[in-house]
């Protein structure tokens, strides 16, 4: 009992390492001094200049268009590509299970190197759309993986009792199939959005003059120097991918606890 | 099934892994191709690509292999070897860190607190990597936090370098990529047979003998796939050495964006990230290798 007591004394010390630097952060994107180690007491000063800061505006708006834009296209791309896994034979399933993976596995280092140096030699200019595509590029691996996922957790059965019972294949996809792994699309969704908004290495490579995106704007910020608006953008960053992340939890959870009760 | 619709079955398939076939074949595949090619080229001096006018007489001459010739000079070999051994050392306390964690939350904890516990690892799972490095720059750096509590409470009398150097890296690494370690170990020790635990206990072996003999026996499919999730990106690193480690500790990851934005050398760029890529690859062949041995169930 004793070593039990132990182990999870443990455990609690290593989350307090995990969530301490983030805390610290957070607490001192709230400080009113500008000598940023020191609390001087509370204010959100920083928050309401991060309003009046054009390239952050700028910032934001360009990550929240690379963001929704490369998470639509990808979330339709690794559904139907994860459909096409889960619930088909075909010629090149095995090829197409390694090309998801590459993206994955590759080093982020030599993805924007690929990239930014395939749009040189195919003479697209950098821009957000070069953003948009690199970002679907290593979004839709995480997409099909997990709708993939919450295929495999539900009974096929399903879908051929619809069809036994003489639904057209297309009624029984729309009717019976979607519905079923709806909540794990939507937690790709979420999570293709949350590695856009937080991607850092291979936007940096593909992003041109004007495309600058959040973390591109956060980056160049705390190469000048450590301030507090840094401070407050990163907290703001981290609320919203944070948000995001706990739903996607809950809908990924959601079938196992279902099966439970 | 009927073949006719084990046929129908196979188009429809292809039909939808197409679009992704099209995406992934000419925004991946094709870039990757045309990396290759180039890390055997040689720049121009604006860091556009020379042209070549015989191709036989650059082959023969061996030129075309100058890029990764340059590669093995002492003084990237030297930075090679420091990502080498700053991924190993990441992993194995990556892995040392985790374990017990992973076991806690998997096995000890009571059933009611897994979903909490597991949901705080999987947070920083997915959140900026960016901003938690940040977070280790603010702490340490001269002006930072540990530097303000020593020299307020007199514990130091002028502050600290504790950042630009091997620890702070390392810190940053190990740091960074914890959670990409404890998750598979999670997921390994949760499918654990907990009566294969009771009945070796039941047999009178020791707790340590269990673990060994075991618990981490067979949890060797979370441990590689925990080992392979934390060796790769530290190894292709390239946020937390610029940010922690500053000029003094480049990595591979460094040198590439450093030949592509800075030194304007695409060839040799691409040179090393072939490289990279080269040792990737076979890490994860070998785990191929071992994963189909074992029969473990994939993701895809």
């Amino acid at each position: 009992m004793r070593r039990k007591g132990f182990l999870g004394a443990y455990a609690w010390l290593v989350y307090l390492f995990l969530y301490a630097p983030i805390a610290i952060l957070v607490v001192f994107s709230f400080n009113r001094g500008r000598q940023t180690a020191v609390w001087e007491g509370a204010t959100l000063e920083w928050y309401s200049s991060l309003m009046r800061n054009d390239l952050i505006q700028t910032a934001v708006r360009n990550s929240l268009i690379v963001g929704v834009v490369s998470t639509a296209v990808a979330t339709v791309l690794g559904t139907l590509v994860a459909l096409a896994l889960g619930r088909h034979e075909f010629p090149g399933a095995g090829f197409t299970r390694g090309l998801l993976y590459l993206p994955i596995i590759i080093p982020e280092i030599v993805l924007g190197a690929a990239l930014v140096t395939f749009f040189g030699v195919a003479a697209f200019r950098l821009s957000l759309v070069t953003v948009v595509i690199a970002h679907i590029v290593f979004s839709i691996s995480y997409v099909a993986i997990v709708v993939r996922a919450r295929l495999s957790g539900f009974d096929r059965s399903l879908e051929e009792a619809a069809l036994d019972l003489g639904a057209r294949p297309l009624a029984a996809f729309f009717r019976v199939t979607l519905p079923l792994i709806t909540p794990g699309i939507v937690a790709g969704a979420l999570l293709s959005f949350t590695l856009s908004i937080d991607d850092y290495v291979i936007t940096s490579f593909v992003a041109g003059v004007g495309a600058t995106t959040l973390p591109l704007q956060i980056y160049s910020m705390l190469k000048v120097g450590v301030t507090p608006e840094v401070n407050a953008v990163s907290t703001l960053l981290l609320a919203v991918t944070v948000v995001l992340i706990l739903i996607a939890q809950r809908l990924q959870q959601a079938p196992a606890e279902r099966g439970a009760s | 099934m009927k073949k006719g619709q084990d046929r129908r079955s196979g188009w429809t398939g292809a039909a939808l892994a197409l679009p992704t076939w099209l995406t992934l074949g000419v925004f991946f595949l094709l870039p990757l191709a045309i990396l290759f090619v180039i890390s055997f080229g040689q720049r121009a001096t604006y860091g556009a690509l020379k042209p070549i006018e015989d191709l036989g007489a650059y082959i023969s001459s061996g030129k075309f292999l100058a890029n990764y010739a340059r590669s093995f000079h002492s003084i990237y070999l030297q930075i090679f070897w420091r990502s080498l051994w700053m991924a190993v050392v990441t992993t194995g306390l990556c892995l040392l860190i985790s374990y017990p964690v992973a076991y806690y939350i998997a096995v000890v904890a009571p059933q009611r607190r897994r979903n909490l516990l597991l949901g705080l690892v999987v947070v920083p799972f997915w959140t900026s990597f960016l901003i938690r490095t940040y977070a280790w720059m603010f702490i340490l750096r001269t002006e930072g936090l540990i530097n303000h509590f020593l020299l307020a409470t007199g514990l130091a009398s002028k502050p600290l370098e504790l950042l630009y150097n091997n620890f702070s890296v390392l810190l940053g690494l190990v740091y960074g990529e914890l959670p990409f370690m404890i998750l598979p170990l999670y997921a390994s020790l949760e499918k654990l047979d907990r009566t294969l635990l009771e009945a070796s206990a039941d047999l009178g072996a020791p707790g340590r003998s269990t673990l060994w003999r075991v618990t981490i026996p067979m949890t060797m499919p979370g441990v590689v796939a925990g080992v392979i999730l934390v060796f790769v990106p530290s190894l292709g690193q390239f946020i937390v050495s610029d940010l922690l480690g500053g000029a003094k500790t480049i990595l591979a990851g460094n040198l590439v964006q450093n030949q592509f934005a800075v030194a304007r050398n695409k060839p040799f760029g691409a040179a090393v990230a072939f490289e990279l890529t080269a040792a990737v690859l076979l890490l994860l062949f070998v785990y191929a290798r071992y994963t189909k041995r074992k029969g473990q169930d994939v993701l895809l």
